[in-house]
């Protein structure tokens, strides 16, 4: 009983949280724990093969694809907290706690007599003896699972499957239309230059630098410039005087190591 | 040693579980306490199994697991055609038959 006594108040407590936590992903890890705690549960009743079965089928597959769902579906969706219906999230936590307790007392105040055990269950070995009664006193049920599962993944192919309502994108069709936008509006049909190269910057949010000395924009992510994060040439030359600094050279003086040309001049500071 | 901790246990989460489904409003989480309740009912077979020294409640617990698997499969599949169609997950945007 101490591996209960350990894991119940963890899987209430888990199972709880999937109440509160506003997030799917959340909801799903604390899920997971209930579920592995389960299985460590069916291991102290006695209950090998469910105990691998809970991990491998529970935690496993149907876990993980839940955690696909919520990937396509979008990580960032929460609930909303606007009640369709009202006073429905009252109601539902008061019936909940009425069917709890009723529950609870009800169970708490049974005695189930002495417990039996699965030694003599279990004398040929767990799995041994799952797999007699299954395959003999539950031969049809067992059918009628495989009949089951057999639709339920011609199911799940049907209502994922979705027509294609125009023609494939393909690589000359893509060559085409790069060709056919630059000839209509001068649009660059190449790739998009690379983020800047320096000696001590190949990040991508250092900017490469066009013939005149200015950024190319197309060299750096939408998302960078608009959150302001895109290190800017000055700033470039102000970490490099910083380290000229804290070498010792005093970056105004020194022609004639930044006196060659100034684009190579950063490079050969740092070596000096 | 008594067996009545497990199954208070099992009743406990399922109704953790059935609380869920009546409030959350994410598709997917509702669905997950529906699996939450499956998995409260299969703790209360095993335990049963244990009391009665028989094998047909391990059993049966293993005939829920293959059945929730079933039903998750086709469950996820009709929340992403529902997600496809409306944009949303949400069990209040399915709402067409309403009107």
């Amino acid at each position: 009983m101490t591996a209960f006594w350990i894991l119940a108040p963890i899987m209430v407590a888990a199972a709880l949280g999937i109440l509160f936590v506003r997030k799917a992903v959340h909801a799903a890890m604390l899920l997971a724990v209930v579920m592995v705690s389960l299985a460590v549960l069916y291991a102290a009743l006695e209950a090998p093969f469910l105990f691998a079965v809970q991990i491998i089928v529970y935690t496993g597959a149907i876990l993980m694809l839940f955690l696909f769902v919520l990937m396509l579906v979008g990580v960032d969706a929460s609930d909303s907290l606007i009640e369709t219906i009202r006073g429905q999230r009252v109601t539902a936590i008061v019936l909940g706690l009425l069917l709890g307790s009723t529950l609870v007392v009800g169970l708490s105040q049974i005695s189930l007599g002495t417990v039996v055990g699965m030694e003599e269950a279990n004398a040929g070995g767990n799995v041994e003896e799952l797999a007699n009664i299954l395959f003999s006193r539950y031969v049809f049920a067992f059918e009628a699972t495989s009949a089951l599962l057999i639709t339920a993944a011609m199911g799940a192919m049907v209502l994922a499957h979705r027509e294609r309502l125009n023609t494939k994108v393909t690589q000359s069709s893509l060559a085409a239309q790069r060709m056919k936008d630059y000839a209509e509006s001068g649009k660059h049909p190449g790739p998009l230059p690379a983020p800047g190269v320096f000696a001590r910057h190949n990040a991508v949010d250092t900017p490469a630098l066009l013939p005149d000395g200015t950024a190319s924009p197309a060299s750096i992510s939408r998302v960078l410039a608009a959150r302001g994060t895109v290190r800017s040439a000055p700033a470039l030359a102000e970490d490099f005087d910083h380290m000229a600094r804290q070498l010792g050279v005093n970056p105004t003086e020194g022609p004639e190591v930044a006196g060659k040309t100034g684009a190579t001049a950063s490079s050969e500071e740092e070596q000096a | 040693m008594s067996l009545t901790p497990y199954i208070v246990l099992s009743a406990i989460l399922f109704t953790i579980g059935s609380v869920g489904v009546l409030t959350r409003r994410n598709a997917i989480v509702v669905f997950m306490c529906v699996e939450l309740m499956l998995n409260a009912s299969n703790l209360a077979l095993v335990t049963f199994a244990k009391q009665h020294g028989n094998l047909d409640g391990q059993l049966a617990a293993f005939f829920v697991m293959v059945v929730a698997a079933a039903e998750v499969v086709i469950g996820l599949a009709i929340i992403m055609t529902i997600f496809r169609t409306r944009r949303s997950a949400s069990v209040d945007d399915a709402s067409l038959l309403k009107y």
